[in-house]
């Protein structure tokens, strides 16, 4: 098997679909093929954008949002404990949305900063833009978790003014175990891995052409059929979330047509946990998630839902229903048909 | 029928869902989250609660072919379990962890949300038998193993919850028959160590986990006579009965040993004395859960009574009076401490249960 790194024939036309997955990837994006960064996917992504600026700026501050992924919080906490960082985390309000003024204060004199685009539970948007202008002004480099936004917003990296930008190649149909930091030339990114002095010597180890490639194919169909797609899903989701609200009238209900991301509808359901509302719509057949991170099965209280003034108790009472290129008519149908007796049976067996 | 099946992620739980399932039931797993801060690998022989033993029971839930949720009861768990634990002890009784899980986690917050969710009764691994007889009576019956016999811990349940329950294994003979069908059944856990530690308590160190939680509470040990003859850190981690670990200085004036024959924890002081001041002939439990509605012991009925998970039955007359058990024992007993399950049992049958006040 060629080494797209060596320099025989074989290594050479690896290299090639390596490459020419980088530039399809760059074009995607709106960045330059340079500034792509080829790895494991986004928590790796995240990793390297927040504790190789990290080390690559010797240190210091990281300003960074409540409502983060954990991919992105738990190395800013680990190196809180384990070296000198020290963290701000900008409070939200309770739509989701970052106190950007609580988040340029802290800015001045930062080692870096971190937002996401779109939160991965509840589907709010971030003014990345706005954010990354003031990160801009204090002079300081700005990581952005984008997992959850290429493929359902406009995602353009040069546009967006930011300085590392992570992507997953998986949460756009692609395979997983692939994915990118797309990090500008004079980002100052320490490597995490060492070695071959592969991708711009911050990202050692062979590169996956065979992933790469298939990256590749799934973001560019995302990004090619992401207006249409983007107003069917979001056709969807508020047919889903109209549903919802009527259905359960004390429900808290997210969706597109509130401001968050199309192919998320999140709901706070008081009274019933996440996880006997999963287990009951599982049983109809429809996959629904906690909408928060679990521990070898266990959901526990959403720091997300928390940050946004929810309850102890409201944190575990959420479901999340994702919706995709593969979702029709037929799966809300599904959904709306499964949830009142999830809700009203989860309601009955108390938290 | 839809049933609920309780995997820890222990071999025996795992066999009595593989038997549900084999049964025709619709099985579905749901492994406790018991612990508030679960260690990643099992530890020593604590029997559940590490995310390893969570993924032994995702696996053998695959086997089977079922589905498997984790629930994470973990608030509920240390709200009564624990909290019993330390308050009973606090107030120098002796608490049994084990009866309280099977009261109000297994059979009663599992259970009811079990019920509530669509589910006919729960299946757990105990080994206990329950009979249903030709009028509907349910009768709870050691497990044919009597070495695995875990009834004493179950009939707190009572005859509402034993309705819902199963017990799969209860007619086993043998562990080992329990592990050969594992392996048979392609099970990983077929081999997994026994546990018999309480699952809360690190290392089996029951008095080092008190001090953590209660803290050290030095004060005099004293004989019936009230003379002082030593020092502890803590009443509340005495026993009535028990013998080591009393550090006394000096052997008693007749040499003989002595045993601790008295816990207050009000007045911080623990007593001890000989044996012949441990002898009991009157066993008086309360909050009597009683499961043989045949059985209504208004006069006194034969039976034997049982005051420890693995005690000897003793033989003796049982009385029901109100919400209050009361055996009178042929022979006396000793070691019997406030606190602890008495379990009353016609041959092998379960009539009741009830918490010992003396």
């Amino acid at each position: 098997m060629g080494n797209p790194s060596s320099l025989h024939g074989d290594g050479r036309r690896r290299r090639a679909i390596v490459e020419e997955a980088r530039e399809r990837i760059a074009a995607a994006l709106g960045a330059d093929p340079a500034e792509v960064i080829l790895l494991s996917g986004g928590t790796e992504a995240d990793n390297l954008g927040v504790k190789g600026l990290w080390w690559g700026r010797g240190g210091g501050r990281i300003v960074t949002t409540a409502v983060e992924h954990h991919a992105v919080l738990d190395p800013a906490r680990w190196l809180a404990q384990t070296a000198d960082a020290t963290v701000h985390e900008s409070p939200v309000s309770p739509n989701g949305s970052v106190d950007v003024d609580a988040f340029r204060t802290a800015l001045p004199g930062a080692a870096l900063a971190s937002a996401m685009w779109v939160n991965n539970e509840v589907g709010a948007i971030q003014p990345i833009a706005e954010l990354a202008a003031a990160a801009k002004e204090a002079g300081v480099p700005m990581h952005c978790d984008a997992v959850q936004a290429v493929g359902h917003l406009e995602v353009d990296f040069h546009e967006s003014g930011l300085t590392t930008m992570a992507v997953s190649a998986h949460k756009l149909g692609g395979p997983v175990g692939v994915g990118a930091l797309i990090a500008r030339r004079d980002a100052p990114l320490s490597p995490l891995l060492h070695g071959g002095g592969q991708e711009r010597k911050v990202r050692s180890g062979t590169v996956d052409a065979a992933g790469a490639a298939a990256f590749a194919s799934a973001l560019e169909e995302a990004v090619r059929t992401r207006q249409g797609e983007a107003a069917r899903i979001a056709a969807l989701a508020a047919r889903l979330a109209d549903g919802i609200r009527a259905a359960i009238p004390d429900a808290v209900v997210r969706g597109a047509r509130d401001g968050y991301a199309p192919h998320i509808v999140h709901a706070v359901v008081p009274g019933a946990s996440s996880e006997a509302m999963l287990m009951l719509m599982d049983a109809s057949g429809v996959a629904v998630s906690s909408g928060s991170a679990c521990t070898a099965g266990v959901v526990e209280r959403s720091h997300v839902l928390q940050a946004m003034g929810h309850s102890a108790e409201e944190s575990r009472s959420a479901v999340r229903f994702s919706l995709g290129w593969s979702s029709t008519d037929a799966d809300v149908d599904a959904a709306l048909a499964a949830l009142p007796d999830a809700v009203s049976r989860a309601r009955a067996a108390g938290q | 029928m839809r049933v609920l099946a309780a995997l820890s992620g222990g071999v025996d739980s795992a066999v009595a869902a593989a038997r549900a399932v084999d049964a025709g039931h619709e099985v579905t797993g749901v492994h406790m989250a018991l612990s508030r801060n679960r260690d990643l690998h099992r530890n020593g022989s604590r029997g559940c609660c590490s995310i390893e033993d969570a993924n032994d029971a995702r696996r053998a839930a695959d086997k089977l072919g079922i589905p498997y949720y984790v629930w994470d009861l973990s608030d509920e768990f240390h709200d009564t379990v624990v909290a019993d634990f330390l308050s009973e002890y606090e107030a120098g009784r002796t608490p049994n962890p084990c009866v309280r899980c099977n009261e109000h986690i297994k059979f009663d917050t599992l259970l009811e949300r079990a019920s509530a969710l669509g589910f006919d009764a729960v299946v757990t691994g105990h080994y206990a038998r329950i009979d249903i007889r030709d009028d509907g009576v349910r009768e709870l019956h050691r497990a044919a193993d009597a070495a695995k016999d875990q009834s004493y811990v179950l009939a707190v349940m009572g005859p509402e919850k034993l309705a819902r329950a199963m017990f799969p294994l209860g007619t086993t003979t043998s562990k080992s028959e329990v592990r050969s069908e594992a392996a048979a059944r392609g099970l990983g856990v077929s081999n997994k160590p026994d546990s018999y530690d309480i699952c809360f308590v690190a290392d089996g160190d029951t008095k080092g986990f008190l001090e953590r939680a209660l803290g050290e509470r030095p004060g005099e040990i004293v004989d019936q006579d009230g003379a002082v003859v030593g020092a502890h850190s803590g009443a509340y981690s005495y026993t009535v009965g028990q013998r080591k670990g009393l550090g006394l200085g000096n052997p008693a004036a007749d040499g003989r040993p002595r045993y601790v024959t008295g816990v207050d924890t009000a007045r911080n002081v623990v007593t001890v004395g000989p044996e012949t001041l441990l002898s009991v002939s009157t066993l008086v439990g309360e909050k009597a859960v009683w499961l043989a509605p045949d059985v209504t012991a208004d006069a006194p009925v034969e039976c034997h009574a049982q005051v420890r998970a693995h005690g000897e039955p003793v033989p003796g007359r049982v009385t029901r009076e109100g919400d209050r058990i009361v055996v009178e024992l042929d022979a006396p007993i000793r070691g019997v401490a406030a606190g602890q399950s008495l379990v009353v049992y016609s041959g092998s049958r379960v009539l009741g249960q009830a918490t010992l006040v003396r």
